[in-house]
């Protein structure tokens, strides 16, 4: 199975692109659908799991768009661009399951999933606390001159920090090759976004900062995919936007959040936008793969998936003496644990 | 009138409920700011149908916005009235600190004594649900390197009640902060007792041989540890210090004289932390008396992990006290 990062060679609207983008949302689905299965059979690491099923066009549209070299921050919700970026589903399930054999080695789980590799300067469990860090990460690429971008990926709640407009004005200030991209579900946590904020229109704040802002509809992965290549050739020539994609949050805010602050009617609609429905729809519309063909590919998928759960369970727990590894460099002498420190003290009498 | 004492079975998470309608029933001037406070009813539930019962004008849902929040009450504290802030995770401190710091802390002392800032923070911390890193930390620490500002973590359902009921009436800013792992805690608190005054620490145990001082969630290993310690015949003294702002080291004093032996135990990191400042009060106050060094038995210096392995391995143990403690003795 293929889980490299999407080819951006495919050009736009071509056949082989629709169905290339289809692919990278049912994985993500299916990967989330698996997570929320670790969880229910006990095996992820705690509950602060945060599924971004609804929202598979943001990641695979946005994604599309990105070059390999290019940087980015992604907030809790990052799981899907993660895998929209080429991650291995494996090592991420083992990550959030807690294990060794997982991309941070289990210290980090899903809330600080990153991939140096791949660009990923880490997930984020602090709201809005990975969106600096683009601008730095753009500060780089304009001085290494290496033609790369940065782009945080972060949700509507992250506009309540300042922090956000502290870095919108220094990317707009210093023409930073970087692009803030807000996936609106239109929550955070169990509250709606006009019970946050008085003006909803997001991208507007970005435009009064100077940066090239606009907000799309995240049912057609294919529109989010032109909008995304347009922010992302404007940032590598030296204009920064701010691009929010319009989706709504199927499930939960974590695992064990039922939503009941949600109203029935409302959430019945908001599945309505799914992005992966839309997409399978137009295949079979476009006539490129019929429903059987489309069935064929999500059963290899969800194969492919099935065996990350497998994998994580097999995997070990991490070594008790890795806890004080890498609080420092390597090279730099490990902190002392308490109890050797007690041994030491209460030693000599 | 005699007041007949109310003995009630609660969670550590309704006795916190209960504080704050108490409080806001009593004082029309108390107000509740935060994410998710109203409608959700707080992350841990703790403002669970406030909301219904005090409206929208006095349990309001702020966007994410902690500095903005923070900054919202002590203007608020300034102008009048009682804001009890929550914020979400103690780990979220950091983007408050300016506000609690520069701004609350400092406003009586800097102005001459004009006014004070009477709001609480009201927050949760510690390990145990893996976490991670961000939101597991125990930053009490911070707090009390701030003078100005004033700060409580109850350890017990009884202290959650009337401690928080005593925050919200001091004069001057409180950090008041939870602990994740006891929420589901059940015990009695007695609602019209009354209560251990404000910045008195409680014996909950006497034992001639050795003090154990702690707070919060370690309270409850310690006396664990303090059992098994029994039948080995090592009679623990177990201090539950209440607050952290002030500390009350009176109550300690004489344990350690006549027990000559001390032990500090606190989940947050060792280095710089609440047990070195106790240790060091206790080595200056009572040096002549001690047997002993006084060993702190902490956090290591280290993030908290995802892996529920290394999250247990990070912060101390029941078993760890009682280690420790037998060690002092050999
Ligand atoms: C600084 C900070 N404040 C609060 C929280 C608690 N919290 C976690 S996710 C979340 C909602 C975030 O909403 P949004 O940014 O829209 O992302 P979504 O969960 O919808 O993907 C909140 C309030 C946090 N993690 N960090
Ligand atoms: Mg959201």
């Amino acid at each position: 199975m293929n889980s490299t990062a999407f080819d951006a060679s495919i050009s736009s609207g071509s056949n082989s692109r629709h169905v290339e983008l289809y692919k990278i949302m049912r994985r993500i689905r299916t990967f989330e659908e698996r997570v929320g299965e670790l969880f229910a059979r006990a095996q992820s690491a705690g509950s602060m799991l945060h599924l971004s099923i609804g929202e598979e066009s943001a990641a695979a549209g946005f994604c599309a768009a990105m070059e390999p070299m290019d940087k980015f921050t992604t907030h809790h919700r990052g799981h899907g661009i993660f895998l929209a970026r080429g991650a291995d589903p494996k090592k991420m399930m083992a990550e959030i399951g807690g294990k060794e054999a997982g991309y941070c080695r289990g210290k980090g789980g899903s809330m600080h999933i990153a991939d140096m590799g791949l660009g990923h300067l880490g997930a984020n469990a602090i709201v809005g606390g990975g969106i600096p860090a683009i601008v730095g990460a753009g500060l780089a690429a304009r001085h290494k001159q290496d033609g790369s971008i940065a782009v945080a990926f972060f949700g509507d709640g992250a506009t309540g920090q300042g922090v956000l407009y502290e870095a919108m004005n220094m990317a707009a200030l210093w023409k930073l090759p970087v692009v803030f991209c807000c996936i609106n579900n239109q929550y955070g946590m169990g509250t709606r976004i006009d019970q946050a904020t008085a003006n909803p229109a997001l991208h507007e704040r970005a435009a009064a900062f100077g940066l090239k802002a606009e907000t799309v509809d995240g049912l057609d992965v294919e529109v989010v995919a032109q909008a995304a290549q347009e922010f992302c050739d404007a940032a590598r020539a030296g204009n920064p936007g701010f691009l929010a994609i319009d989706c709504y949050r199927f499930y939960g805010h974590a695992r064990k959040d039922k939503s009941p602050y949600r109203d029935p009617v409302e959430e019945a609609e908001g599945r309505k936008k799914d992005p992966v429905l839309f997409s399978r729809n137009q295949i079979i519309k476009l006539g490129l793969f019929d429903e059987t063909e489309l069935d064929a590919l999500d059963d290899e998928i969800a194969e492919e998936m099935d065996a990350t759960i497998d994998f994580t369970i097999a995997q070990a727990e991490p070594p008790l003496m890795s806890l004080f590894r890498d609080v420092y460099a390597p090279s730099e002498p490990e902190p002392e644990a308490v109890r050797t420190r007690i041994n030491r003290i209460l030693a000599n009498d | 009138m005699i007041e007949e004492n109310i003995m009630i079975e609660m969670t550590y998470r309704d006795a916190l409920r209960q504080a704050l309608v108490d409080q806001m029933s009593q004082d029309s001037n108390v107000i509740i700011l935060g994410e998710e406070v109203g409608r959700y009813g707080g992350a841990y539930g703790v403002t669970k149908n406030l909301i219904k019962e005090f409206g929208e004008e006095r349990v309001i849902d702020t966007p994410i916005s902690e500095a903005g929040i923070v900054g919202a009450a002590v203007g608020a504290a300034m102008s009048g009235l009682r804001p009890v802030v929550e914020l979400m995770y103690v780990d979220f401190i950091g983007m408050t600190m300016d506000q609690l710091a520069n701004q609350a802390a400092k406003i009586r002392y800097m102005f001459g004594g004009q006014i004070g800032v009477p709001m609480v923070v009201r927050t949760q911390g510690g390990t145990g649900r893996s976490a991670g890193a961000q939101h597991s930390q125990s930053l009490e620490a911070f707090i009390m390197h701030t003078p100005g500002l004033r700060l409580a973590m109850p350890a017990t359902v009884n202290d959650a009640y009337h401690l928080l009921r005593q925050a919200m009436a001091q004069p001057d800013p409180v950090i008041f902060i939870e602990h994740k792992g006891l929420y589901t805690l059940k015990g009695e608190v007695d609602l019209n007792a009354t209560p251990l005054p404000w910045g008195k620490a409680a014996v909950l145990r006497q034992g001639d041989d050795l003090v154990i001082v702690t707070y919060s969630r370690q309270v409850h290993y310690a006396l664990e540890a303090a059992k098994k310690l029994a039948e080995n015949g090592i009679e623990a003294t177990i201090i539950d210090l209440r607050t952290l702002n002030p500390i009350d080291f009176e109550t300690i004093r004489p344990h350690v004289e006549r027990s000559g032996r001390a032990m500090v135990v606190t989940e947050s990191v060792l280095t710089c932390g609440v047990a070195a400042e106790l240790a060091a009060r206790i080595s200056e106050e009572c040096f002549d008396f001690l047997h002993e060094p006084i060993v702190r038995v902490a956090g290591e210096d280290i993030p908290i992990s995802v892996s529920p392995i290394l999250e247990k391995g990070s912060v101390p143990n029941p078993q760890m006290i009682e280690e420790t403690a037998l060690k002092m003795f050999s």
